[in-house]
């Protein structure tokens, strides 16, 4: 078979080797409907592909480095991260890459070109699998496309379709791709045809752009929309929107241009164009045995077919709401601009004037009555912040792996993770915090007399300068015990902080900026950029500043965030307190007990764990002596495994412990300073306890699986951050 | 832990049912040795068994030194074994068991391995038990608990 096939060889080469789509526009062709230009490299060639340089093996090892039901979505998000590199990184044979080139060549020429997926059972009658691999559009050149065929192989592996494993019936051993190469249409108006409304089974929806309609699946544009009846094609309704843009071909990708004023008044279909389109929809329901999704676009008046598929709204019927959530964080460059700028110009200053003005209220002037108003006003407040930071923070965090699948797109780097290398180092939140506490422990580290005041619990005068600074990190920080959501108490208050202080201070001062870790990031960014054709530089820069905003905001958010939560509790604290003065009033104290987030007890202190109640059963032991994680910090150390399961048990934290946690919430960091290496059990390169341990260049583990359970506190262990894997020391053999 | 526990012998159960042969390691004279055997465990783990030629190098080796160590794993020689494949050390001590006292042990034996009747009664092949101290497990590449079966 040839490693390019032409689409009147499809039908001979079967449904099997050409996949779906292909599949699909041979018989749309066939009934004499347009479509454009479209070849295809047939899963045989894939096959060759990972089976002569042996990444079949390589991709199992990394989708079985763990059971799945035990990965977060972010260690999902990972493998295909490294699966994709592995696909960017592995050459093709010679054979391959001599047979592809010359056929390529010969069919496509410089032509831009789409290249898209077409898996075989994707687009059939059984399930469509929408979104879920990847498609390209403009790529032009040999090398270009034999690149992008290649990241269409690697997305059979996307975190979609990891997380549709089930469905797709993922399986290594027999998954296949083959890859649709189209000729490009530059457009001036596109479409997407739903034979059926999902929500109105007697209606038929079209939705519409200028343009191409890379904008409408992204949902960048919003499209004009027509409700047709199903049976007779009638319009029923049509919505316009503020018509403002269009994506239009530039040299070497997609961009946004403004509309003429005479287009953004027009819709960009007639009635007739309509009709038209709805008579063809029906015509492919009637070829295919089912109402279809159809991509469409039109070429001056020619009406031309992209792809047509059984309509399916997310791709499958899916209850699993969780799994749907995280495919919307997927976001597009376009979506995430503007969410950065909703951050950084309202949603941030809008929170820190929130903590400001709540932290400006005096609380103990407060009638019983107000006291308890207030505490319902801040926890309405905190509420609706915690909602802003599901829908607008989270999907932000998104950057940092769209800046990551570009420079690795770019670059090729042999570590997939080199990209964090240029986003580290940018001002987090939580570092200005920890620089405070080091300040505050350089002021006991050089003045004996306060040192001795504090160790005898004697605090320093108001006017001594470390209280103030004291003050004013707890004004500007919270007094570190509040963790966001966890719903604990701020109740420690400013000797907690010192506790911890003392701790800081045992340590030898720390050089310069009290971060270890610095590393020349120039040179990185040099070959970034080189990556990019000089007229895609501005992209580049503009990409990498949405990276590095995503990585801070990702940390800064929860600090602002638990700055709000402190003001709850402080106003919640106070009602307990008056509850328990003696002075308070017997009317108060009524109001304050009826009151719901006073009557329930404060969270009773942890109790140790109970001594197993059999004694045979202690001696003949049970140790996990290795636990394998994910390398997400690189270095090694051995300490004290310092389980923490409240955030009482960071403030005993000592010097030099590994830190080993489920998860280290951003208002946690504050001991990483202190720790000598961290584990947690969630999984994920870009989680908080990982950001944090890499800026201070400690060994870090994430995703170890059942961590707390299988690691004793105060044991000691040996967290290889090269590896990910930790040992827990034996005697003996 | 005690739950881990149990299922950690409930794995090595399943394992070495699956499992004909294992991989035993000894040692003289500062020279070690490894070979390999068609090995029952009893149902508590706490012994497995072997028959062996008197004239062999491992019963010249474990008469010596009675430590010895046992492997038995379900690598099928693929790619995929690195995750996939189980792998079972246990550490302990071997002794000669007198076959006519202890018949069952041997019936268990050869229950696994009916076909090693004849070579059994043979008046040259010892009945050897060890006498399990510890068990390692490796699952998933790298994963490794330890289990102690005697102290």
């Amino acid at each position: 078979m040839n490693p390019v096939l032409q689409s009147g060889e499809f039908p001979a080469a079967g449904k099997d080797q050409v996949g779906g789509k292909a599949w699909c526009l041979a018989q749309i062709s066939e009934l004499g409907i347009s479509i454009p230009k479209t070849w295809c490299v047939p899963c045989a060639v894939y096959e060759n592909y990972i089976t002569q340089t042996r990444l079949r093996d390589r991709i199992f090892l990394e989708i079985n480095r763990k059971p799945f039901e035990q990965m977060r979505w972010e260690e999902i998000w990972d493998i295909a991260l490294r699966i994709r590199n592995q696909f960017l990184t592995t050459p093709l044979p010679l054979d391959i890459r001599k047979n592809l080139s010359d056929l390529i060549e010969a069919y496509c020429g410089e032509k831009p070109l789409a290249v898209r997926s077409s898996a075989p059972g994707e687009d059939g009658s059984a399930a469509s699998f929408a979104g879920l691999h990847e498609s390209f559009i403009n790529i032009s050149g040999v090398e270009d496309i034999l690149k992008h065929i290649k990241l269409v192989w690697a997305s059979l592996y996307s975190d979609a379709a990891l997380l549709y494993r089930k469905e797709l019936g993922l399986d290594i051993q027999t998954s296949r791709m083959a890859v649709v190469i189209q000729e490009l249409i530059p457009s001036d108006r596109s479409g997407i045809f739903f034979g059926v409304n999902p929500s109105d089974a007697g209606e038929s929806v079209l939705e519409a752009v200028y343009g191409l309609n890379q904008a409408l699946v992204d949902g960048d544009i919003a499209p004009d929309r027509w409700h047709l009846s199903r049976s007779s094609g009638r319009i029923i309704r049509h919505e316009s929107p503020v018509r403002d843009r269009c994506a239009v071909v530039v040299p070497g990708g997609v961009s946004f241009t403004e509309l003429t004023a005479d287009l953004v008044q027009t819709p960009p279909l007639n009635d007739r164009e309509v009709r038209r389109i709805w008579e063809t929809g029906k015509q492919l329901e009637t070829l295919f045995g089912r109402p279809q999704d159809v991509e469409l676009t039109f070429l001056h008046d020619r009406l031309i077919i992209l792809q047509s598929r059984p309509i399916t709204s997310t791709g499958f019927t899916d209850t699993d709401e969780k799994r749907t959530w995280y495919l919307t964080l997927h976001r597009s460059y376009e979506n995430l601009q503007a969410l950065h700028e909703k951050i950084t110009r309202d949603l941030i200053p809008e929170m820190i004037a929130e903590a400001d003005r709540l932290g400006s209220k005096p609380l103990d002037d407060l009638s019983a009555e107000d006291l308890c108003r207030e505490i319902e006003e801040r926890q309405k407040i905190y509420d609706h912040w915690v909602s802003v930071y599901w829908a607008d923070f989270i999907p932000f965090a998104h950057g940092i792996r769209l800046f990551g699948q570009v420079y690795n797109d770019a670059v090729t780097p042999e570590d997939p993770y080199e990209f964090m290398a240029l986003l580290e180092k940018t001002g987090l939140k939580s570092m200005e915090r920890n620089q405070l506490l080091e300040n505050l422990a350089d002021m006991i580290r050089s003045d004996a007399g306060l040192k001795t005041q504090l160790e005898n619990d004697l605090a320093p005068g108001p006017d001594h300068p470390f209280s103030h600074l004291l003050d004013t990190f707890i004004a500007q920080f919270g007094d570190l015990s509040c963790t966001t959501g966890s719903g604990s108490e701020c109740q420690y208050g400013a000797p907690a902080v010192i506790r911890l202080l003392m701790e800081f201070a045992r340590r030898p001062a720390a050089a310069g900026s009290g971060i270890p870790h610095q590393r020349d990031t120039a040179a990185l960014k040099e070959q970034y950029m080189a990556g990019f054709p000089a007229h895609r530089r501005e992209f580049a820069e503009d990409l990498l500043h949405l990276g590095r905003e995503s990585y801070r905001l990702r940390d800064d958010d929860n600090i602002h965030l638990g700055r709000i939560e402190a003001r709850l509790f402080e106003a919640v604290q106070e009602g307990r307190r008056r509850l328990g003065d003696p002075a308070t009033e017997e009317k108060d104290r009524e109001m304050l007990a009826r009151f719901p987030a006073l009557s329930a007890a404060p969270s009773a202190p942890k109790q140790p764990d109970a001594p197993a109640a059999d004694e045979t059963a202690a001696r003949r032991w049970f140790r996990s002596r290795q636990i394998v994680g994910q390398p997400a910090g690189p270095g090694i150390a051995t300490g004290t495994a310092r389980l923490v399961k409240t955030p009482q048990d960071l403030l005993s934290f000592k010097q030099g412990e590994i830190l080993v946690c489920q998860g280290v919430d951003p208002n946690m960091t504050f001991v990483i300073p202190l720790a000598s290496a961290v584990v947690e059990e969630r999984g994920g390169m870009l989680i908080h306890g990982a950001i944090i341990a890499r800026e201070y260049g400690l060994p870090c583990i994430t995703g170890a699986p059942r961590a707390m359970q299988l690691i004793q506190d105060g044991t000691r262990i040996t967290v290889d951050g090269y590896l990910g894997i930790i040992t827990s020391h034996t005697k003996g053999l | 832990m005690e739950n881990n526990r149990k299922q950690t012998l409930e794995q090595i159960s399943a394992l070495f049912a699956s499992q004909d042969l294992a991989v035993l390691s000894t040692q003289k004279n500062n020279q070690p040795y490894s070979s390999l055997v068609a090995f029952a465990a009893s149902s508590d783990l706490a012994h497995l068994y072997f028959l062996t030629p008197t004239t062999t190098r491992k019963y010249e080796h474990l008469t010596a030194n009675p430590p010895v160590s046992i492997l038995v794993n379900d690598s099928r020689n693929q790619a995929d074994d690195i995750y996939r494949a189980v792998s079972v050390t246990g550490t302990g001590v071997a002794a000669v068991v007198d076959k006519a006292k202890d018949k069952g042990a041997l019936e268990l034996f050869l229950k696994k391995h009916p076909h090693l009747k004849e070579f059994a009664s043979a008046p040259t092949t010892a009945f050897i038990r060890i006498a399990i101290h510890r068990y390692y497990m490796v699952s998933r590449f790298q994963n490794v608990v330890e289990l102690e079966i005697t102290p």
